[in-house]
């Protein structure tokens, strides 16, 4: 009976790739930061994720969807956060948590698959680039550093292409022996398509030894904290949400939707332990919500959302914003927050800050020539 | 090595099926055995008749609801503040019970589904249903629309599988499944009786559209997404919607739950102009004029096409078979064996190399089909779908489950189908000779590196798990 380590080290070396890297690759990287992607599938609604309570026409819009800002947590004299984001709250008060609102990518229609397809893959129009942003980072990193990981069975759009990246997700279903993983390993070694993926699920599941078996958003956290802490693990990560798309009953729905993230990004700030301080977080979905209340106790499809940095790396206790206003004549075609900062300008500036590549070089290798935003990331 | 000069009889019973069975003898003639199976199709097969009533189901519980939420209303209360009462121990305990029955349903209709597959004397036509039920899809992400799921694919898509393509698009957007999932029953005319009323009643609160369903039929099942449709087109096909509705909704209601129901009241009055064109039809009649009129437009023709030829053709679909689809769909009328034919006759279906990367419900259908498998039995098939990745009828969204291998074939993913092989031979490892089977299931064209390492296997049961997950097994 083979080991299972020897095994799996020796199929990586087999596959020529980083299991068994040395650590010396370590001094190679010029920063040791970590870049976490979390992305809410389903349009979340991002006012009343972060609320502009001074705005005077919020509280009609909303109407009975409305959050009492005195529930709140107050930011800022304009905004406050969802009461629901107990955590992130607090690192927003120890000045880890950064929010930018008004922000959408360059899409501008409202289909879900479409805009998450833009927001992905960091094109203007949908379909338009066949690979992920997230993919194109990846190779942008020094090669002792390019691995990046989903932590789903499946590779989302923005980690799709030609950059090697793996998956994982805790499975219930029983291991197979030794014996059968190797001969696998040799009926797949001559596929061009089976092989690379093969190898990757067994250094995946090598480094996943021992970690949280379960799916739930604190065993996720914990998960996703277990792969960016091994010295020979990603440096990047994405994670998947879903569940954003509240055309009704919104109020219980956001709540519980942002109960669940708040207890995954608290776990994964416990499970980094020190590395906390090297990572940056961010969490971004395909487009926002109408700024009016539909009639059916949600709100549909719009335009202009907010997203979130948090991490110990990032400049937060702040909200980046150049509000544009809620008042009938400022809505983008008279029914969303109009836009007013560029989702590919955040990524841009977000990543290269935190990965200590040049953000304006990531801007135009992720985005064609977009600009980066600065000032995110604690230098 | 890649798999090269797959039969046609392989690609009949693989690409065009749901996977060869081991007691079945290749088709000679590939074409025919396909068009064959259009008069051998059983729309209502006897595992899905027997399915529970969904709407008997949803209907009890709605009225014990209704039942517990009036005693509360009488019942007298210390504090004179009419706020909304918590949910009492008995409204639990109802709701989870329901919410157990919903699972048991759920449960049992995937049962249904794959014995279906494993039993049908029609793969192919058997495949086109898990195809359309797949494009029309609703998701069991609630217990309403999970209670119905399995009753939709065999009531809205199931008898129309060989009908027309309008057909389906009616008895799909007025199946109960769907006007749920997609909150058509809540979507009410800012204009209608119902809603004047409420005004009058409690002039604060907003009742009025919903427009997710509206906006997917155009996006998802007909037109499809950037075909030329604005935001003002959605929201006026959103008020030609209201009042499409479900029976057994309020307790003056002595309808059925599962049966479609048009209510006047809720239905926003007047003409609505929809790309370009004027409704002026009353009540239900004028969002049925849309559909009909969406199933027939051009863009749908090549919305359908394109999926199909996806389906059958690669992930890149070719355009001179796209193309030949379109056309087809147009002068047909959305007739979807005419279709079907246009796709067996097509050259581009029968390329001899493996074309698609198969799905987890595809690959756990054609392993247990080619096993020889006639009952799933106790094997729980929800739990393993979930398992593999592609939980059944659940899509997590209206879009349903992508068809291209970038979304299958991932590392993890293909670490559980091995995981799932070895389970799946465990108990019969030692009864079937891979070596014998490899050559059945992919006639004429098993590829001589597969049956190298099968035959090497260190037991007849490994060599099994290694047939299923085979690079030649993993494609279609």
């Amino acid at each position: 009976m083979i080991d299972r380590r020897s095994f799996l080290s020796f199929s990586a070396v087999g596959a020529g790739s980083l299991l068994v890297a040395p650590r010396m690759a370590l001094a190679t990287v010029p920063t040791d930061g970590r870049f976490v992607f979390i992305i809410q599938r389903g349009a979340a609604d991002g006012l009343n994720i972060v609320i502009p309570y001074a705005d005077p026409t919020y509280a009609n819009l909303r109407g009975g969807l409305a959050i009492d800002p005195a529930k709140a947590t107050k930011l800022d004299g304009s905004f406050a956060l969802h009461p629901s984001l107990v955590e992130i709250a607090k690192m927003y008060g120890q000045r880890q948590a950064l929010f930018v609102h008004a922000v959408a990518s360059p899409y501008r229609d409202r289909s879900h698959f479409d805009g998450q397809n833009v927001l992905e893959t960091g094109g203007t129009q949908p379909y338009e680039i066949k690979d992920g942003w997230l993919n194109r980072l990846v190779a942008m990193m020094p090669k002792s550093r390019d691995e990046a990981i989903a932590l789903a069975p499946t590779v989302p759009m923005a980690l799709r292409g030609p950059a090697q990246v793996t998956s994982y997700a805790p499975s219930a279903l029983p291991t197979p022996s030794d014996d059968l993983m190797l001969r696998v390993g040799q009926l797949y070694a001559a596929d061009p398509q089976l092989h690379p993926l093969w190898s990757s699920a067994l250094e995946a599941r090598g480094l996943a030894e021992g970690s949280a078996t379960r799916q739930d958003p604190a065993s996720l956290g914990k998960l996703t904290a277990s792969f960016l802490t091994k010295p020979d693990g990603p440096r990047i990560a994405m994670l998947e949400t879903g569940g954003w798309d509240t055309h009704t009953g919104q109020d219980g729905r956001l709540s519980a939707q942002l109960r669940a993230l708040d207890t995954l990004l608290a776990s994964l700030r416990d499970g980094l332990g020190p590395v906390w301080t090297r990572t940056t977080v961010l969490i971004a979905t395909e487009f926002g919500r109408t700024a009016a209340a539909n009639g059916t106790g949600g709100t549909d499809h719009g335009t202009g959302s907010a997203a979130m940095l948090v991490g110990g790396a990032v400049r937060g206790g702040r909200v980046v914003s150049d509000w544009p206003g809620l008042a009938p004549s400022k809505l983008y075609e008279g029914r969303d927050l109009k836009p007013t900062a560029s989702m590919d300008s955040l990524i841009a500036g977000a990543a290269g800050q935190s990965l200590g590549i040049d953000p304006d070089h990531v801007a135009r290798r992720l985005f064609g020539g977009a600009s980066s935003m600065g000032d995110l990331i604690v230098v | 090595m890649s798999i090269t000069g797959l039969s046609p009889a392989a690609i009949a019973l693989n690409r065009f099926g749901l996977g060869a069975k081991p007691s079945e003898a290749p088709p000679t003639d590939a074409r025919r055995w396909l068009t064959a199976q259009f008069d051998r199709f059983d729309a209502r097969p006897a595992v899905f008749v027997a399915l529970p009533d969904a709407g008997a189901m949803v209907k009890s519980y709605r009225e014990q609801q209704q039942a517990m939420r009036q005693a509360a209303r009488l019942a007298p209360t210390a504090d004179t503040v009419p706020t909304k009462p918590a949910k009492t121990a008995e409204q639990m305990a109802v709701r989870q019970d329901f919410a157990q029955d919903v699972q048991a349903l759920y449960r049992q209709a995937v049962q249904a589904r794959t014995q279906s597959a494993l039993e049908t004397q029609a793969p192919f036509i058997e495949r086109m249903v898990h195809f359309w039920s797949n494009h029309f899809c609703v998701s069991a992400d609630n217990p309403q629309t999970s209670a119905f799921v399995g009753a939709f694919e065999r009531d809205a898509i199931r008898p129309h599988v060989l009908g027309r393509f309008e057909d389906m698009l009616l008895a799909v957007e007025q199946h109960p499944a769907m006007l749920i999932y997609l909150n058509q029953i809540q979507s009410i005319g800012p204009d209608s009786l119902a809603a004047r009323r409420a005004a009058a009643r409690s002039p604060g609160k907003v009742r009025g559209l919903n427009e997710n369903l509206g906006r997917e039929v155009m996006e998802l099942h007909t037109l499809g997404v950037r075909s030329g449709y604005t935001q003002a087109d959605v929201t006026e096909f959103a008020r030609a919607l209201t009042g499409w509705s479900v029976g057994a909704q309020g307790p003056q209601d002595d309808g059925n739950a599962d049966d479609f129901a048009f209510r006047p009241n809720l239905h926003e009055p007047g003409p609505r102009t929809i790309l370009g064109k004027t409704y002026d039809q009353a009540g239900v009649e004028q969002a049925r004029a849309v559909l009909i009129d969406f199933a027939r437009s051009p863009a749908t023709a090549t919305h359908v096409a394109t999926k199909l030829a996806r389906h059958f053709a690669g992930d890149m679909p070719p355009p001179a078979l796209v193309a030949r689809l379109t056309a087809t769909f147009t002068k047909s009328r959305g007739d979807l064996p005419s279709l079907y034919r246009t796709l067996i006759e097509s050259a581009e279906g029968w390329a001899p190399t493996p074309l698609k990367f198969k799905t987890p419900w595809e690959w756990t259908v054609s392993a247990l089909r080619g096993l020889g498998r006639e009952q799933v039995g106790q094997l729980q098939m929800a739990g393993v779908q979930s398992q593999l990745g592609q939980p059944l009828w659940k899509p997590g969204s209206p879009a349903g489950w992508d068809d291209t291998a970038a979304s299958w074939a991932a590392p993890d993913a293909l670490l559980r189908r091995v995981e799932f092989a070895q389970r799946l031979v465990a108990p019969i490892g030692d009864t079937i000779d891979a070596r014998v089977l490899g050559p059945k299931l992919i006639p004429a064209s098993f590829s001589p590196a597969t049956a190298e390492q099968v035959s090497r296997a260190e037991s007849p049961g490994s060599a099994l798990a290694l047939l299923l997950i085979s690079p030649d097994f993993l494609r279609r």
